[in-house]
C-alpha cells in the first residue's frame, strides 16, 4: 500500500544515498537542503511550531494583553526577566517563532517546488502500462467471453473514457489513470499557505491598528497623536490615514439583571456622529460590536466601555484647578473601576488623588469597597488623595492611570490615610486647607479600534484557496484501473480488469465492479466461465 | 412564559435522551460481551480495497450470536430514539433563547454531543461495520452530557454582545461538526492501539476478549483516518470562519488570543497526523498517538481555555 497522500517529500528523496562519502561543501549543501525538505524535518518543524505556541497562550502576551503582562511582571519580579529573555511575552513576533516557521516555509518551498515538476511531468505523461500479472493486485476481476480482443480493448477505452480517466491503449491493454487532482490539490493547499503568509506581511507592513478611548460628549480625529496605543507597519506613510473625525454622542448598554447570568451584557450601542473628510456633512451612526463603522477603507470597531467619573478640584488657593471627566479602567465584570486625577495646576502644591469607581457599590467586609453590578445603581467613587510633586515635569512618559508617589505624601486624617466615599454632588475636603474634590457625576467611555489593513483581502483568498486544496487532496482518490484482453485461441478472450488505489480508498472495489459490469454487456461472460 | 417552558422541555428531553443513552450503552456493552468468542483468521495481506473487517456469518454461531445480535440492533434502535430525545431538547433549548442554541458551554456540550451521535447514525445507515464502536460512543456522548447537566448548566438567556452574529451559525456549527467527527475517530484511534497492541502477541497467547468482535487493527486504523481526514477541513473551516468574524467584530483576524491560539495548536496537531500517516517510520501507532495528542489539545481548548484562560472569548456562562 502506497501512501504517497500527503507527503511533501519529492520521490526520490526518499531513499537516503547509500554509504559514507566525503562530501565537498557543495555537497553538503545539497545534503542540507535535502535534509531540510525531507518530510521527517517538515514533521519536526510543524512540532516545534505547534509546542512554541503553547507558551504564548500561557504567558501574557504583550500584544494581546499588556495589562496583565504588566501584573505577570510585578508578581514574579525573578522569572520575568528571563522570561523575557526568551521572549516569551512576545513568543509571535520571537525570533526563535519566526525561525522555526521560516524554517518550515522554506521546507514547505523546497518540496513544493520538485514536486509541481514532477505532477507537471505526470499529469502528461501516459498513464504506466499494465503489469504483466494483474490478478494479483488488489482488486481484481477476470471472465472469459466470446467478444473478439479488439472490441474488448475498444469498449474498455471508451468506459475508462467515459468515467473519465486518463487512458492509453498500448496493444491489447488499455491503462487508465484517474485523481490527478489529489496532487493538484495538495500542491495549491501548500502554496496557499505561503501566499497567506505573504498576505500575512503585507498586513502587516502596510497596515495600521490603533485604539483610542473616547469619553461620551468628545471626539477624535484619526491622526497618529489622538491614539492611546497605534501600531503601524514601517511602510506606511504619515499621510495614509483617512482623515476622518467622529464624536461619541452617547452610550447605551443593557444588562442581564437577574438569573445566573446577572450581570452579562446585552447591548452596547455608541451612538456617534462622524464626518469622513474635513468639512462633510456629519453623519450618524449606531455602533456596536460585530457592527464596525467603515470610513474610506478603514474600519472602526468598539472594543471596551467603562465609566469616567467627572470631578471638580479646587486648590489651596480656592481656584478651581480641574475640571472634569476622567477614564477609570474597569477591573471585573462588575466594572469596579480604578483610576486616579492629577492635578498639577494645583497651587501650593500639585494634587493627586487615587481612587475607585463603583457603578453599584456595596462595602463588602472582606474585599472592602466594591461593585456588585456592572451598571449605575448606586455610583460611589471613593478617594484618598496625594500631596506633593506629579512627577509630570520629569520627560518620562507616565500612565495616565498611575499615580507616581514617589515623591508624594499621602494626605493623613486622624492617623490615617484620607479615604472618603462620596455620592454624586458630594464634596471631600483634604485637611489644612490644601483644597477640595467634588464628585459630580459620571460618564461612559469606549474604546475604538481603528484598523486597516490591505492583506486581509488576500489572506482570505489564500485561506480559501488552501481549504479547496486542502478538500481535494484528501476527498480525491487517485487511482489506476487497467484491462487486458487475451486471446485464449477458439474465439474466446480472457478479460482482465484490474485498479490499484494508490491511496486508502474502500470505494475503488466498487468502481472496478461497475466497469466489470458495464464491460461484460459487450463483452458477455461466457455462461460456463467460472468466476474467480 | 413560553420560553421558560421550552427550556424546561429541554432540560426534560435530555434527561429522557441521557437514560435512552444509558441504556443503549449497556446494550452495546452487552453484545460486545456475550457475543461467541472467534478466533477471527488473520488477514494475510490487507489489501486497500478489500474489505477488512469480515466477521463469521452469524448463523454459525447458534444462540449465542443470535442473541448478541438482537441485544445490538435494540441499542440501535435506543441509540435512534435517545438522537430523536436529543435532537428535540436542543431545538427545545433554541426555541426558548430565540437563537442558535450553541452560545455558551452548555449549550455547545450538548448540540456537540448531539452531533457526535447523528455522525454514529449515519455511519451505521451507511452499512459501515461501525457497531462495534456503540459502546465507544455512548461513553463519550453520556460523560459530555454528565458534564452539561452538572457542571456546565447555564440558563437560557440572549447572548452578550460579541456574539450576536450571523458567524455564530457558520463559526460554531462547523466546530461543532468537527469535533463531533474527531470524537469519533478518536474513538476509533484507542480502538485501533488496543487492537493492535492485542494483533502483536502471538495469536495462542491471546486470551478471550471482546476484542475479538472489533476489526483487525488495520481497518481501525484506516477508519479513523477517515473520520479525520474527514473532520481536518471542517476544522480548518471554522478556523477560518473564526478569523473573518473576529476581523469583522474586533478589527484583526488573527491576535493570538488563547482561543485562537489553542484552535490553531489542534489544527497543527491534527496536520501533523495527517502528514505523519504518509511519512515512513511514523505510520500506524506513532501517527495514533499523534491523533490523540490532537484530540487532548481540542478538550484542553474546549475546557481549559474557555474556563481558565482570560482572552476575548470568554462565553463559557460557567462560574
Amino acid at each position: 500500500m502506497v501512501d504517497t497522500a500527503l507527503s511533501t517529500a519529492p520521490e526520490a528523496d526518499r531513499e537516503p544515498p547509500g554509504g559514507p562519502v566525503a562530501l565537498g561543501p557543495l555537497g553538503f549543501l545539497r545534503w542540507m537542503w535535502r535534509q531540510l525538505t525531507s518530510m521527517r524535518t517538515a514533521l519536526i518543524l510543524l512540532f516545534l511550531l505547534t509546542l512554541g505556541a503553547v507558551p504564548g497562550s500561557l504567558v501574557p502576551q504583550q500584544g494581546v494583553n499588556p495589562l496583565r503582562v504588566a501584573q505577570f511582571k510585578a508578581q514574579h519580579p525573578a522569572l520575568a526577566p528571563w522570561y523575557e529573555r526568551f521572549s516569551l511575552f512576545d513568543v509571535f513576533s520571537a525570533p526563535w517563532f519566526a525561525a522555526i516557521y521560516l524554517l518550515l516555509f522554506i521546507s514547505l518551498a523546497g518540496c513544493v517546488l520538485p514536486r509541481s515538476r514532477a505532477h507537471w511531468a505526470a499529469s502528461r505523461a501516459r498513464p504506466p502500462a499494465a503489469p504483466r500479472n494483474l490478478s494479483r493486485l488488489p482488486v481484481a476481476r477476470t471472465w472469459t467471453t466470446t467478444a473478439p480482443v479488439p472490441v474488448v480493448v475498444e469498449a474498455a477505452r471508451t468506459a475508462l473514457r467515459a468515467r473519465r480517466f486518463r487512458v492509453d491503449v498500448a496493444g491489447t491493454a488499455v491503462a487508465g489513470e484517474k485523481g490527478y487532482l489529489r496532487e493538484t490539490g495538495n500542491l495549491v493547499f501548500h502554496v496557499a499557505l505561503l501566499l497567506l503568509l505573504v498576505a500575512v506581511a503585507v498586513g502587516n507592513l502596510w497596515g495600521y491598528k490603533g485604539s483610542v478611548l473616547v469619553t461620551q460628549g468628545s471626539g477624535f480625529s484619526n491622526t497618529v497623536s489622538a491614539y492611546d496605543t497605534f501600531r503601524q507597519g514601517v511602510a506606511v506613510g504619515p499621510g495614509s490615514l483617512s482623515p476622518f473625525s467622529l464624536r461619541l454622542d452617547s452610550f447605551s448598554v443593557r444588562y442581564q439583571q437577574d438569573g445566573d447570568q446577572r450581570g452579562a451584557p446585552r447591548d452596547f450601542h455608541a451612538h456617534v456622529m462622524f464626518t469622513s473628510t474635513p468639512g462633510a456633512t456629519p453623519r450618524r451612526y449606531d455602533l456596536r460590536v460585530n457592527h464596525p463603522l467603515v470610513v474610506g477603507g478603514t474600519r472602526i470597531f468598539l472594543l471596551g466601555n467603562g465609566y469616567a467619573p467627572e470631578f471638580t478640584v479646587r486648590d489651596g488657593t480656592g481656584a478651581v484647578a480641574f475640571s472634569g471627566p476622567v477614564p477609570f479602567l474597569p477591573r471585573d465584570s462588575n466594572n469596579t473601576s480604578t483610576g486616579v486625577v492629577k492635578v498639577p495646576s494645583a497651587r501650593p502644591t500639585q494634587l493627586g488623588f487615587e481612587g475607585l469607581f463603583l457603578p453599584s457599590a456595596v462595602l463588602d467586609p472582606v474585599r472592602g469597597p466594591i461593585s456588585v453590578f456592572p451598571d449605575e445603581r448606586l455610583p460611589r467613587a471613593v478617594l484618598t488623595a496625594w500631596t506633593g510633586n506629579l512627577g509630570l515635569d520629569a520627560g518620562a512618559p507616565q500612565s495616565v492611570y498611575r499615580l507616581d508617589t514617589t515623591r508624594m505624601a499621602q494626605v493623613q486624617m486622624g492617623g490615617r490615610p484620607l479615604a472618603q466615599s462620596l455620592a454624586p454632588g458630594q464634596t471631600m475636603t483634604l485637611p489644612g486647607g490644601q483644597g477640595t474634590i467634588r464628585f459630580d457625576g459620571v460618564r461612559r467611555w469606549a474604546t475604538l479600534q481603528v484598523s486597516r489593513d490591505p492583506g486581509k483581502g488576500p489572506a482570505l483568498v489564500s485561506a480559501a484557496l488552501a481549504l479547496v486544496g486542502l478538500m481535494l487532496s484528501l476527498f480525491v482518490s487517485r487511482r489506476r484501473v487497467w484491462v487486458r484482453a487475451s486471446d485464449l485461441g477458439g474465439g474466446r478472450t480472457l478479460v482482465e480488469v484490474a485498479g490499484l488505489a494508490r491511496t486508502d480508498s474502500d470505494r475503488l472495489g466498487d468502481e472496478v465492479d461497475d466497469l466489470t459490469a458495464g464491460l461484460r454487456a459487450v463483452a458477455v461472460q461466457e455462461p460456463f466461465d467460472e468466476e474467480d | 412564559m413560553a420560553s421558560e417552558t421550552a427550556a424546561q422541555l429541554s432540560n426534560n428531553l435530555l434527561y429522557c435522551a441521557m437514560v435512552a443513552y444509558a441504556i443503549a450503552m449497556f446494550c452495546y456493552a452487552a453484545e460486545l460481551a456475550f457475543a461467541p468468542r472467534v478466533r477471527r483468521a488473520e488477514p494475510a495481506l490487507v489489501g486497500s480495497g478489500a474489505p477488512a473487517s469480515e466477521l463469521p456469518p452469524a448463523a454459525d454461531q447458534g444462540d449465542g450470536a443470535e442473541r448478541s445480535d438482537r441485544l445490538g440492533r435494540v441499542a440501535v434502535s435506543l441509540t435512534t430514539l435517545a438522537f430523536g430525545l436529543h435532537l428535540g431538547a436542543v431545538i427545545a433549548r433554541g426555541v426558548s433563547a430565540g437563537r442558535a442554541p450553541w452560545g455558551n458551554m452548555y449549550e455547545f456540550s450538548v448540540t456537540g454531543s448531539m452531533v457526535v451521535t447523528a455522525v454514529f447514525l449515519v455511519l451505521l445507515a451507511r452499512k459501515a461495520e461501525v457497531r462495534y464502536l456503540g459502546l465507544f460512543v455512548m461513553l463519550p456522548v453520556l460523560l459530555t452530557l454528565g458534564l452539561a447537566v452538572t457542571v456546565l448548566y447555564t440558563k437560557s438567556e440572549q447572548l452578550v454582545p460579541a456574539l450576536k452574529s450571523v458567524w455564530l451559525l457558520i463559526h460554531v456549527t462547523a466546530a461543532i461538526i468537527a469535533s463531533g467527527i474527531f470524537t469519533i475517530g478518536f474513538a476509533q484511534t484507542i480502538c485501533y492501539l488496543v487492537q493492535d497492541r492485542r494483533e502483536r502477541r502471538p495469536v495462542e497467547q491471546r486470551g478471550p476478549s471482546f476484542m475479538d468482535r472489533l476489526p483487525p487493527a488495520a481497518a481501525l486504523d484506516r477508519a479513523a483516518y477517515r473520520m479525520h481526514a474527514f473532520a481536518f477541513p471542517i476544522w480548518t473551516f471554522a478556523v477560518i470562519a473564526g478569523a473573518i468574524w473576529a476581523e469583522n467584530a474586533w478589527g484583526r483576524y488573527w491576535g493570538w488570543d488563547p482561543k485562537e491560539t489553542w484552535a490553531f495548536i489542534t489544527w497543527m496537531v491534527y496536520a501533523c497526523y495527517l502528514h505523519a500517516r504518509a511519512t515512513a517510520g511514523w505510520r500506524g501507532r506513532k501517527a495514533a498517538y499523534v491523533a490523540l495528542f490532537g484530540y487532548s489539545t481540542f478538550l484542553f481548548n474546549y475546557l481549559v481555555v474557555n474556563i481558565w484562560l482570560v482572552g476575548f472569548h470568554s462565553y463559557a456562562g460557567v462560574g
